[in-house]
């Protein structure tokens, strides 16, 4: 098995209100090793783009952390804002949603690349940036005749594609890449998601993919994280855990893709919580089918169901740590119809 | 978790179309520079819509389908009267609707009425929702007083779900869930009793979990208040879910129109083919798909000759529509793939290649000066040995020098008409027997030319 290049530990990034704080990341621990991809996915507000924009050191003033992030052999959250910055795009890259507003209308794509390598490796010879830009981009299909035009030549996928050429150009240990096809169009998400998927094999790059549409976790990821109101609920291999969900809120966000094998509409009735006041004890038990009466009275306790394959639940025990009578169905308020996300 | 079936739901037939569209066009001009107008030269247009036919029979839900690009926005706002159509007729209930003015359009808009994509953009953010629900009221003088109005507000909110209505009436729209906004959205827009709902991608902005929950709402309204929908999305699997019939567009034009059953489970256009291919399956066995169609949607202001997607098709031939431009693409992709040096080295011999960039049935390339045109016909011929089976050589009629430079000459292209093939409209050359037999016939010209000469006379 490969090196583990990224390992979070009881992670927690609170965002600070008028009120009470934003709980958005709590208490999440995962690994990512070299030229594997995880996937991590999740309703809007479950914090997923919160923690990809933690383990980068973006998140905005006023928020704090805890736990640990360890890059090497560094945690992250310990070291000075300065050198996560020097980290930032060398060994932690990142690509995010939108494309159209990330690159610079007034100069050219070689001036996007020249000024990334001129900041992070002043010492290569301009040459060598120009060949390295252009192999960059052609490991994106653009091609090395569009080098000096503007972003607004270029359409969306294109400048989706530059943004990731622009994130590889300095060979990242890590890439965090938000919601890179969103904004996209199917086909040229199927063509991104397949140069990402080369991009494990080619690059060793260890790729954290947040996501909302579990089809694209199927097709482009070897492991999934599924997180839910600021936990990772569930996680383990991408074939495991499609195959056998073991937390009923995966099971429920699997139930509710639309895909061209449906035959049944379906959905998680309810809205995911407030992360300032989220549920007690498990935080999904007012919209579980499942739900016992322990769900609503003691903190669920990680398990491994398998190999490498781990869920929040108590369904799936200890067996020992629920108290007598625990098992028995909860009695839930019903949830309205339009408690919806 | 709640499961519901969907019934089936067959438009009712003997009756006239409610919507009749024949060959509705919507163009954008666009501005030129200031010395393009000094100079009183057109800047061109963008033909949005260009030559789409359909039918709509009442109680049918007709899936338009397409990419950013397709036309497919433009096409509902036109059939709505908010963009102009350029040409073409469109017929409610038999009347022509079509160059109605404002005034005019304005009682219509009672019956056909739409749901746009963002909710949150749907929502005057200064507005109840109990104002904004019935506001449609108001503006169309349908209810006037207050209780009125109340009432019928009241009527629309509990029918969408968001019940109790007076607990929803007097919120703002931030404080609403996306789901919960495009739910008084589509209060709204039921509010007058309409008949027509053009729905455009109500359901792309919302959370995996929900849309199931809208497109339900979507048909329990369907069926309570005999609605007819247009569907528009680039998501081809909930229109699976949703549509009796399905629309392909492809740069402002149908390129396949059917019964959903047969357009999912004999997709005929390689566009549909490829459309389906491309959606993430949540199937980890399966991996993403490789054979996908190169590049992405050209631009409209100059689409491709011929068939708009010969550029991207893996089943074109020769009568496609082949041209300069596809001969810029196919150079570039192969530059792309090489190592910059060499790159480097084919590019400095070839000269401009902007004159690639207008589209023309045949293209001269320039050699760079201090290079022959030898040189620029060896890289054709790299390029060529290069992807052999690219559809490309298949429209290439005729390669030589020529001039010091190295001309190539295209096959005529012909522009995809409408042909039927079971119970399903499309525009591919694919299926048009004319295409075929002109492309046989090409096919045998070149036969005959690759003979020897010898050989040539006693052929016949």
């Amino acid at each position: 098995m490969s090196e583990v290049v990224l390992d979070v530990r009881e992670l927690r990034a609170w965002y600070g209100t008028e009120g009470d704080p934003v709980r958005a990341v709590d208490g999440v621990s995962f690994e990512i090793r070299s030229g594997e991809t995880l996937g991590l996915v999740g309703e809007s507000g479950c914090g997923k783009s919160t923690l990809g924009r933690t383990i980068l050191g973006l998140l905005p003033e006023g928020s704090a952390t805890s736990g640990e992030i360890r890059y090497r052999d560094r945690n992250l959250l310990a070291v000075s804002p300065k050198e996560v910055r020097s980290l930032r795009g060398p060994d932690l890259g990142l690509i995010f949603q939108e494309p159209m507003t990330r690159l610079d209308p007034l100069v050219t794509i070689e001036h996007h690349f020249m000024e990334t390598l001129n900041a992070h490796e002043p010492d290569l010879s301009h040459r060598e940036k120009r060949t390295r830009s252009l192999e960059a981009l052609a490991a994106m299909g653009i091609p090395p005749t569009r080098f000096k035009q503007y972003p607004h030549e270029f359409s969306g996928g294109m400048r989706q594609r530059i943004m990731i050429a622009l994130a590889l150009v300095l060979n990242p240990k890590v890439l965090v890449a938000d919601e890179p096809t969103t904004a996209l169009d199917v086909i040229v998400e199927g063509q991104i998601l397949g140069i990402l998927a080369d991009l494990r094999r080619n690059f060793d790059t260890a790729l954290l993919l947040i996501t909302h549409n579990l089809g694209i976790v199927a097709e482009a990821c070897d492991r999934v994280a599924v997180m839910y109101a600021g936990r990772i609920v569930e996680q383990g291999g991408a074939r495991n855990v499609f195959a056998e969900p073991a937390h009923p809120y995966t099971r429920a966000l699997l139930d509710s893709i639309i895909s061209l094998g449906t035959t049944g509409l379906k959905y998680i009735p309810g809205a995911p919580p407030s992360l300032i006041d989220p549920p007690p004890a498990c935080r999904f038990h007012p919209r579980c089918p499942n739900a016992m009466e322990v769900c609503a009275a003691k903190f669920p306790i990680q398990v491994d169901v398998a190999e490498g394959h781990s869920t929040e639940c108590w369904l799936h025990g200890p067996q020992e740590e629920i108290p007598p009578g625990g098992d028995q169905p909860l009695e839930r308020e019903e949830i309205a119809i339009a408690e919806e996300a | 978790m709640e499961a519901v079936t969907v019934p089936e739901v067959q438009p009712r037939s003997g009756e006239d179309a409610l919507l009749e569209v024949r060959d509705l066009r919507t163009r954008f001009s666009l501005r030129g520079s200031f010395f393009d107008r000094l100079r009183g030269r057109e800047a061109g247009s963008v033909k949005a819509v260009d030559g789409v036919s359909f039918s709509l029979q009442r109680g049918e839900v007709l899936g338009v389908v397409g990419e950013s690009g397709s036309g497919k926005t433009t096409l509902g706002r036109t059939l709505l009267g908010l963009a102009a159509a350029t040409d073409g007729s469109i017929k409610f209930e038999g009347h022509e609707i079509t160059g109605l003015s404002e005034n005019a359009f304005r009682p219509l808009r009672r019956r056909l009425q739409i749901v746009f994509q963002d909710p949150h953009a749907s929502l005057n953010p200064a507005m109840t929702i109990g104002e904004s629900v019935g506001h449609p009221l108001k503006i169309h003088g349908v209810a006037r007083t207050r209780e009125e109005i109340e009432s019928r507000v009241v009527e629309a909110l509990e029918r969408v779900g968001l019940a109790p209505a007076q607990q929803y009436m007097v919120k703002y729209p931030t404080d609403l869930s996306g789901g919960q906004k495009q739910r008084a959205v589509l209060a709204r827009a039921i509010i007058l009793g309409p008949d027509i709902l053009i729905a455009d991608e109500p359901v792309s902005m919302l959370d995996m979990s929900v849309r199931a929950k809208i497109l339900e709402l979507m048909i329990d309204l369907k069926r309570e208040l005999d609605l007819t929908y247009v569907y528009i999305t680039h998501d081809l699997a909930t229109a699976k879910f949703f549509c009796d019939r399905i629309a392909i567009m492809y740069l402002g034009k149908i390129v396949e129109i059917g019964p959903a059953k047969e357009i999912y489970a004999d997709p005929k256009h390689p566009y549909t083919v490829s459309l389906l291919k491309a959606i993430p399956e949540p199937d980890p066995t399966r991996t993403v798909p490789r054979d996908l169609p190169r590049g992405e949607v050209p631009d409209a202001v100059t689409p491709p000759l011929g068939c708009s997607f010969h550029p991207r098709c893996p089943r074109a031939f020769e009568v496609c529509g082949w041209e300069s431009r596809d001969l810029r693409a196919l150079l570039e992709a192969r530059w792309t793939r090489m190592p910059e040096a060499e790159y480097r080295a084919e590019r400095e011999v070839i000269g401009s290649l902007e004159s690639l960039d207008e589209p023309a049935m045949s293209a001269v390339v320039e050699p760079a000066s201090g290079h022959s045109a030898g040189e620029v016909l060896e890289i054709v011929d790299r390029l060529r040995a290069d992807a052999p089976d690219d559809p490309f050589w298949t429209g290439v009629a005729d390669l030589a020098e020529r001039d010091g430079a190295v001309a190539i000459r295209f096959h005529d292209g012909l522009d995809p008409r409408d042909v039927e093939s079971g119970q399903s409209r499309l525009q591919c050359h694919l299926y048009d027997p004319d295409a075929l037999a002109a492309a046989e016939a090409v096919r045998d010209e070149r036969r005959s030319n690759d003979r020897p000469p010898s050989d040539r006379g006693m052929a016949d």
